[in-house]
């Protein structure tokens, strides 16, 4: 099979997939106990609003042709208007996403500057102490709730040292850095001790290969042999690995926004869910659904082209 | 080969097997106190949460409103909050709330994954390709997300949370015991216990289960972590326990607006939490790890 075709072919695979994701969002309107309606607008709201709403939003149809009408609209880019800020939701969103997009990316970056050469340093000097200590702080780092690390990195960091600010985004790429770089790093820390265990584990299994001890037996230097024979192996999968956590990295965003005041989609989120602003909810859910399944196909692809033994088959 | 070297290489061989039969020990050793270790300290907070009543020196609402915003001290270990309540007891009771809400978020998951992933992977077919396909769909949502998403249409609460994460969770042990179940089915035990003539309840439930329900259950000891953490953050966010119910994630979030001046009230509860996830990380691999050489 041709890379073209396998691309192709993860395509046609997606799309039952992303019908599915559709259908859930679609649903969870009807999950509201009660009348969605009244939910939205209030118990004292008035019975024309009320009417008014209920057919804006389709709910006086059956529910098929809801979801036909859900659909059609979503081809449209139409996400519906939001209830509490009177504007369409795409709209909103674009306006937010950008600074989730940063902080993903940021925290990314972060998450592979501190798995890196940890993952490497523990694997080289296994079972030493520095190795112990590291394994002992990832197990810590991995069960501490994001918002509290966030709250302890702000308490330290930005109100006993005031070397960052408190919240906000600021201005130009610069100021984008030293603003995000706190809430970037609690998102990297709750990722990093994963890609750490994996890349120390990896990098374990490559250096008992058989290529491995041809390398050493041709005289390469122990730096030569790491580096071009090692590495090249082991970071194939932390790689992978990196690309289906962004699912951790979105879920991560909407606490981290919250902690720290920032203008993104992840604290869109959570203010629509306070307002009741269930179009706003729907369609934050399904994007972030969508993100994840557009990253884990990139990285599947990336994949292809990282290592040349994988099949395409 | 002579008799000298016959003899060396026995002493050789002998010395070796000494050196691997003491290395295995010393692993079986490291695995034990995993184990152990992870063992006894969730035992320490199930009996702390046991007997609460007990343990801590003041009630959980308790206010002393001329001890507010107290840092540590003798009289208060952990100091106390804005109405002059202990944070040291609330902590102690909050163990009461967090254990519950850890274990009763696995049990509806792990049972429903388990009775699914049993039906997909014993019959397979179109039920097993249509739960499959579910499992696929639920799976590509941000799980936080998904979850955040059901209890805001649900309400908020602890009861929400436990009726989301059942809906969102149990794919993971349905994936997990279905590929189980699809290499244990064609042993040979399963094969004899057919051609006994047995009902595929009976051999499900008495033949294949035992065998293979070991790695659920490890993953069910990491998910205890994970629903309580998640359960604290969804305090946080305001989805669930509501202040002053001491939970820990409510605890913490109470004490973000004191943070300038009373770093404790967050600082302590979240520390609840780190102690009772490394207890469960450690169980989790100890268990891993001896359950292991059974599976091969």
């Amino acid at each position: 099979m041709s890379r073209g075709q396998y691309i192709l072919r993860r395509i046609v695979q997606m799309v039952p997939v992303l019908i599915g994701i559709t259908f859930i969002v679609f649903l969870l309107v009807h999950l509201i106990p009660g009348d969605p309606v009244l939910t939205m607008l209030g118990i004292h709201a008035r019975p024309e609003a009320v009417t008014a709403l209920r057919h804006e939003l389709g709910l006086d149809r059956p529910l098929w042709e809801q979801y036909a009408i859900y659909l059609r609209n979503l081809v449209q880019l139409d996400l519906g208007d939001s209830i509490k800020y009177k504007q369409s939701v795409a709209s909103l969103i674009q306006k937010r996403i950008g600074v989730s997009l940063f902080l993903i990316g940021y925290a990314t970056v972060l998450t592979i500057a501190i798995s890196l050469p940890l993952g490497i340093a523990a694997a080289l000097k296994k079972d030493s102490i520095f190795d112990q200590i590291v394994r002992s702080l990832l197990m810590v780092t991995m069960v501490m709730p994001a918002f509290w690390v966030g709250i302890l990195l702000l308490i330290f960091f930005s109100i006993k040292l005031d070397f960052f600010p408190v919240s906000g985004f600021g201005e130009g790429l610069a100021d984008h850095l030293h603003h995000l770089f706190l809430p970037a790093l609690t998102i990297s820390l709750s990722i990093a001790p994963i890609l750490v265990r994996s890349l120390r584990g990896s990098i374990l299994e490559a250096m008992s290969a058989d290529y491995v001890r041809t390398a050493r037996a041709k005289g390469l230097g122990e730096q030569v042999v790491v580096m071009a024979h090692v590495l090249r192996n082991a970071l194939i999968p932390a790689v992978t690995l990196l690309g289906l956590s962004v699912g951790y990295l979105m879920g991560g965003t909407v606490i981290v926004e919250r902690v720290f005041s920032l203008p993104g989609a992840g604290a869109l989120l959570v203010d629509s869910i306070g307002a009741r602003d269930y179009p706003v909810v729907q369609s934050m859910t399904l994007i972030f659904a969508a993100l994840v399944i557009l990253v884990n196909l990139a990285t599947d692809l990336t994949y292809t082209f990282l290592d040349p033994r994988v099949r395409l088959g | 080969m002579t008799a000298a070297s016959v003899a060396e290489r026995a002493g050789a061989e002998s010395v070796l097997e000494s050196v691997s039969r003491r290395r295995r020990s010393r692993f079986a050793a490291f695995r034990q106190r995993n184990l152990l270790a992870g063992g006894a300290i969730v035992f320490a907070i199930v009996l702390v949460a046991i007997l609460a009543p007990m343990v801590a020196p003041r009630g959980a609402q308790e206010t002393d409103y001329n001890a507010r915003l107290k840092p540590p001290s003798r009289e208060h270990v952990l100091g106390t909050d804005n109405l002059g309540k202990d944070i040291f007891s609330r902590v102690i009771y909050g163990a009461r709330i967090d254990l519950q809400v850890g274990i009763l978020s696995v049990l509806s998951p792990f049972l429903i994954g388990i009775f699914l992933g049993c039906i997909a992977g014993y019959y397979g077919g179109k039920i097993d390709t249509l739960l499959m396909r579910v499992v696929d769909i639920v799976q590509a949502f941000p799980f936080l997300i998904l979850v955040i998403a059901i209890v805001a249409v649900l309400g908020p609460g602890l009861r929400n949370m436990y009726i989301a994460v059942a809906m969102v969770a149990w794919v993971s042990y349905a994936r997990l015991l279905r590929g189980e179940i699809l290499v244990a089915k064609h042993r040979e035990y399963v094969e004899a216990a057919q051609a006994m003539g047995m009902r595929d309840p009976r051999i499900i439930g008495r033949h294949i289960l035992p065998n293979v329900i070991s790695s659920a259950l490890v993953y069910a000891m990491a998910d205890v972590i994970l629903y309580i953490v998640l359960a604290a953050s969804l305090s946080y966010l305001g989805l669930g326990a509501r202040p002053p119910a001491p939970e820990w994630g409510a605890m913490i979030t109470e004490g973000r607006t004191f943070m300038a001046t009373a770093w404790w009230m967050s600082v302590f509860p979240g520390l609840a939490i780190v102690v009772t996830g490394i207890g469960f990380s450690l169980l989790g691999d100890g268990l891993a790890d001896a359950l292991r050489p059974s599976r091969r």
